[in-house]
């Protein structure tokens, strides 16, 4: 192994993978059963953070950035003038294989840019992982990249050797694909989509008739979008979203702040902040849509078209909604409870069992681990005080902002000057 | 009045649960249950040595079993932390769960919350360890770690690495509490060694590895690098995911202890 060589492209190919936000290396099956190396069941494990605090669990490069396309919000487009490489497909299996061995990593996040056509490029990152599955044995975890407008039979056999597929719709609208990326059309997205979907059913049906069915995906697919390019709002951002998970049955969409990379006055210039805090809120939204019970449109509507950056969508809601509470923790059912600003799924579980054997009182909450700080306005328990007076949601706010330190508040304040 | 007891123990975990097991079946009026090797004299309390005795341990874990599956690793996580004291709070836990079914998930009671917390910091523990040891290959084909957890997590991590490298050799060891786990192919043991010198990822490198272990490691901490986004950087939130007192096993970060 030339190893100067190997690492220039590791440089190389790893810089321009780092814009894909995905790291979940959860929710697979795959358990070692051959004495191979390697397993990949239950929880993912975060092996180390990037110095903006970014999990990295697996090793997620290119396997070449050459491209024929030119996106607009894309490090990797044609038309910017930078190093290119491409690995060999032996040598990315030699770098898995030695990375996995030492724990540095749960797996592979394989991606590339568009070589030739979409179908020869989707054929050399199935080599990949085929190479790893059947020569090394290996059942760590595989993410694949599905390229735009390949074709149905190579993403039937990506799935056999891939735990997780994903492909980024990167812009939430239709308008903004056309404006940034007019080469790509909008049905190449959704082709490998639809098809990765169906075979997933597919599977889960015939798993059931024929036990050992070969695996396709078990963990699933994915998407992202980039946001803060295009102008979108963050109803057009989370509706989308609801669009994906429904329709495609997307285990995970991610929510990427646009990081201005090049120059073009169909983007934000260069030097404008990362929408990190936006992001920040986008995922708090995604969190109450699939784990709160909470609809879209309780949060974002044709009212509300954007998300409040000083207070957590949850506090937002509540403030708007303020005839549902407070809410008695020691009666109210879980679904109550959840809505509760404040108050965790983790907490609502350890409520509903602690208030088995006692009514509780803010002494329990508080060691039970409640940020009572907003909470208490939003509930009362087995105790004669709570608050009353200040019902205002205005006041409410501002006593709950005063009392909190965000680790976003210099992000806040320079934010909201540019959202106002 | 009954007497007041301290019982002592070998240290191990059966050891306790046999000291358990002494405790409810003489129904002893205990103040203390201590490890031999640390002993401190209570003021008026008689102590006695109680020597492991498997079946009992054994009964004590089945009937803490049947009243709850949950409890028994809550038990033995909590047991691993080897918190001063952390004996007698396990013993008033088990007392409280047998007294009642469910009671391990009464959070408004102080003891059950402790244990609870404390169970939890263990596995935080574990899962830590399990992300951040960083294999070194030696020149005999033995993947090598060195690790110093806040507590005993060993026994908990051994089923986690057996089942994940089965096809090398490999070997972790406690540093601070000098033992380690070493994964023969076949099954796992408990080795104990003469290390003279520490492993770390020392930016010094030792003739013990591999030469493409050194060139592995290097590959490993570019990519650590370029994964970084610049307009993005928070280290704040990298020190809390990654602790200080870990980096020096982190080849990744051997530049910046
Ligand atoms: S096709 Fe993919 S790699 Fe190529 S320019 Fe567009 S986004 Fe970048």
């Amino acid at each position: 192994m030339n190893f100067e060589r190997i690492k220039e492209k590791l440089n190389i190919l790893a810089d321009a993978a780092k814009y894909d936000v995905s790291c979940a290396s959860s929710g697979s099956s795959r358990t070692n059963t051959n004495k191979g190396l390697g397993n990949s069941t239950g929880m993912g494990i975060c092996h180390s953070y990037t110095e903006d605090g970014r999990c990295v669990s697996l090793l997620k490069i290119l396997l070449t950035n050459h491209c024929i396309f030119d996106c607009a919000y894309c490090v990797s487009r044609r038309t910017n003038d930078i190093k290119r490489a491409a690995f060999k497909v032996q040598e990315v299996v030699d770098l898995t294989i030695n990375f996995y061995r030492r724990n540095y990593i749960e797996g592979l996040f394989l991606s590339s840019g568009i070589f030739k056509d979409p179908d020869h490029t989707m054929e050399r990152l199935i080599r990949v992982a085929k190479k790893l599955r059947e020569e090394e044995n290996f059942n760590g975890y595989i993410h694949l990249k599905s390229i735009p407008g390949c074709s149905d039979e190579l993403m039937y056999e990506a799935g056999l050797y891939a735990d997780r597929l994903s492909i980024n719709i990167e812009i939430p609208t239709v308008s903004g694909l056309k404006l940034l990326a007019p080469e790509k059309d909008h049905k190449d997205f959704i082709q490998p989509m639809n098809k990765v979907k169906n075979e997933i059913i597919r599977y889960n049906n015939e798993r059931k008739i024929i036990k050992n069915t070969p695996k396709y995906a078990p963990a699933g697919q994915s998407t992202q979008m980039i946001v803060g390019a295009t102008g979108e709002s963050d109803k057009d951002v989370m509706y989308s979203a609801t669009y994906y998970y429904k329709k495609y049955s997307m285990k995970r969409v991610y929510y990427s702040g646009y990081v201005p990379v090049l120059e073009d006055n169909r983007l934000p210039a260069i030097g404008s902040q990362v929408p990190m805090l936006r992001e920040n809120r986008l995922y708090q939204t995604d969190w109450l849509l699939r784990f709160y019970g909470f609809a879209v449109n309780e949060i974002l509507n044709d009212d509300y078209p954007n998300l409040d950056m000083d207070i957590d969508p949850k506090l937002s809601w509540a403030l708007r909604n303020m005839h549902l509470f407070p809410v008695d923790i020691n009666n109210a059912d879980k679904r109550l409870l959840a809505r509760i600003p404040g108050l965790g799924m983790k907490s609502v579980h350890k409520i509903i069992h602690a208030r088995k054997f006692r009514k509780l009182n803010w002494e329990h909450l508080k060691k039970i681990g409640v940020a009572l700080n907003r909470a208490k306005y939003f509930m009362v328990c087995d105790s004669r005080e709570w608050e009353r007076k200040d019902r205002e949601p205005s006041k409410i706010k501002g006593l709950i902002l005063q009392n909190s330190a965000s680790k976003f508040r210099n992000q806040i304040s320079n934010q909201l000057s540019l959202f106002n | 009045m009954m007497n007041q007891t301290t019982l002592i123990y070998d240290g191990s975990f059966n050891g306790f649960l046999t000291c358990v097991f002494q405790a409810f079946d003489e129904k002893l009026k205990l103040v203390a249950i201590q490890k031999n090797k640390q002993v401190q004299n209570e003021l008026f309390s008689e102590s006695t040595t109680v020597f492991t005795n498997i079946e009992q341990a054994k009964r004590v874990w089945t009937g803490i079993r049947n009243k709850s599956f949950n409890a028994i690793s809550t038990i033995y996580f909590a047991y691993l932390s080897e918190n001063e004291g952390v004996e007698m709070m396990l013993y008033t836990y088990i007392k409280k769960l047998m007294a009642k079914r469910g009671t391990q998930v009464d959070f408004s009671d102080e003891t059950i919350l402790y244990i609870h917390q404390l169970a939890k910091k263990v596995g935080r523990e574990k899962h830590r360890v399990e992300a951040f040891v960083r294999f070194q290959l030696t020149k005999d084909q033995i993947y090598f770690a060195n690790i110093e957890p806040d507590f005993d997590v060993l026994p908990l991590i051994s089923k986690h690495f057996k089942n994940r490298y089965a096809d090398q050799q490999w070997l972790i060891y406690d540093a601070k509490r000098n033992y380690g786990i070493f994964y023969n192919l076949d099954g796992v043991e408990i080795v104990s060694l003469d290390i003279k010198e520490l492993h770390y990822n020392r930016t010094q490198q030792s003739n013990v590895f591999t030469s493409g272990e050194y060139a592995y490691q290097e590959l490993w901490n570019n990519y650590f690098k370029s994964t970084n986004i610049k307009s993005r950087i928070n280290r704040k939130l990298h020190t809390q995911h990654v602790p200080k007192r870990y980096w020096k096993y982190l080849s990744e970060k051997k530049e910046a202890v």
